[in-house]
């Protein structure tokens, strides 16, 4: 799995992001056991460190779940994984609709042409 | 929290000039560290002194609480600036020396990393390309199980490609126990793997944090601050 990592903002964030997309697109379920930390580390070419402070993030999110002795897993608990997934969304449109006032248009235009799009794509 | 290296004002003078002046520096074990700073800066000298290759004017520096010596140096792997291995020699017999040498050294590990980079342990040194016969001093440095990496420009002679290794084997080394310094020009490359950098410039520190508290701070890769804070 490629990981890609800019180099002006913090590595910690970005595998956060990163991991949640993983676990948002299915690639680790609910319940899915997750590769020990040494091992994501040197997939993402990252400190270990910084990776295991990544997954306490997520455990805290609620979003991975430690087991004393068999590692980390995706928590299986699918409200949880809805709930951080809409938060991401509402995110992603909220950035898009400011960059659409920039270029001048009001929120009703910019439905308009999403519409548009996606009546375009229906037929 | 334990300490692996600590230098307490440490200074080195070479005649008039200072190399390092009342230098404090700690640090902790189960880190990467990178130590940044442009040419002349005093990075190698500081190495060189956490090796005995030299001795401080004043000041101490402490491995372990130890001054450097015979019994730092099982805990320490040192890759120097320049290569001191015998020429003449094929790699195989460098890894029975080295392994006859130091107690914490891992043929296996060796042999592996060999086949990974496409070196034959029946060749002589003095039929490598210049960056060849750096990977096989890397490779023995890092087969050793030791405490305290000291890295001295690693990665300056490689190819991308062989940087890339180089690092994953660092990373798969990585243990809580240990601690890699690695002094570079090479930032943009290793910045990724870094717990800590450690800014150094005219024989003093002038910065030491985390690689994501930079990027927090500053919004800037820690390439992009030492670019900053070193502009000629």
């Amino acid at each position: 799995m490629p990981w890609e990592l800019k180099s002006d903002r913090p590595i910690y964030t970005q595998l956060i992001e990163q991991i949640e997309l993983l676990i948002f697109s299915g690639v680790y379920p609910p319940g899915a056991k997750l590769p020990s930390v040494r091992d994501l580390a040197q997939d993402a070419a990252v400190n270990p460190n910084t990776m295991q402070r990544a997954l306490a993030k997520l455990e805290e999110d609620g979003l991975i779940i430690t087991h004393r002795t068999s590692g980390r897993s995706v928590t299986e608990d699918a409200s949880i994984i809805k709930k951080a997934k809409t938060e991401l969304a509402q995110e992603q449109v909220s950035t898009f609709l400011e960059k659409m006032r920039l270029m001048g248009f009001e929120q009703k235009e910019t439905v308009e042409i999403i519409n548009g799009i996606v009546g375009g794509i229906k037929i | 929290m334990s300490i692996i290296l600590e230098c307490n004002n440490l200074t080195k003078k070479f005649g008039n000039k200072a190399a390092l002046s009342s230098l404090h520096l700690q640090l902790e074990r189960g880190r990467i560290v990178g130590l940044l700073g442009p040419n002349g800066s005093g990075k190698t000298t500081l190495i060189k002194l956490a090796n005995q290759l030299l001795t401080p004017t004043a000041g101490d520096i402490l491995i372990t609480g130890k001054k450097p010596g015979v019994e730092t140096k099982k805990i320490v792997s040192y890759l120097p600036e320049r290569t001191y291995l015998n020429d003449w020699m094929r790699v195989q017999q460098i890894i029975e020396f080295f392994s006859d040498f130091y107690v914490d050294f891992n043929k296996e590990k060796a042999y592996e990393m060999l086949r990974s980079l496409n070196i034959n342990p029946d060749d002589r040194l003095k039929t490598m390309s210049k960056g060849t016969k750096e990977k096989v001093q890397l490779i023995l440095v890092m087969s050793r199980e030791a405490q305290l990496y000291l890295l001295d420009e690693p990665i300056g002679g490689v190819d991308p490609a062989a940087r890339d290794y180089i690092l994953k084997t660092i990373l798969s080394n990585y243990n809580e126990n240990a601690t890699v310094l690695i002094s570079t020009h090479l930032i943009s490359d290793i910045e990724n793997i870094l717990d800590y950098v450690v800014f150094i410039n005219q024989g003093q520190i002038v910065l030491t944090s985390s690689v994501d508290d930079i990027r927090k701070e500053k919004g800037k890769s820690v390439d992009a601050l030492f670019r900053e804070v070193f502009k000629c």
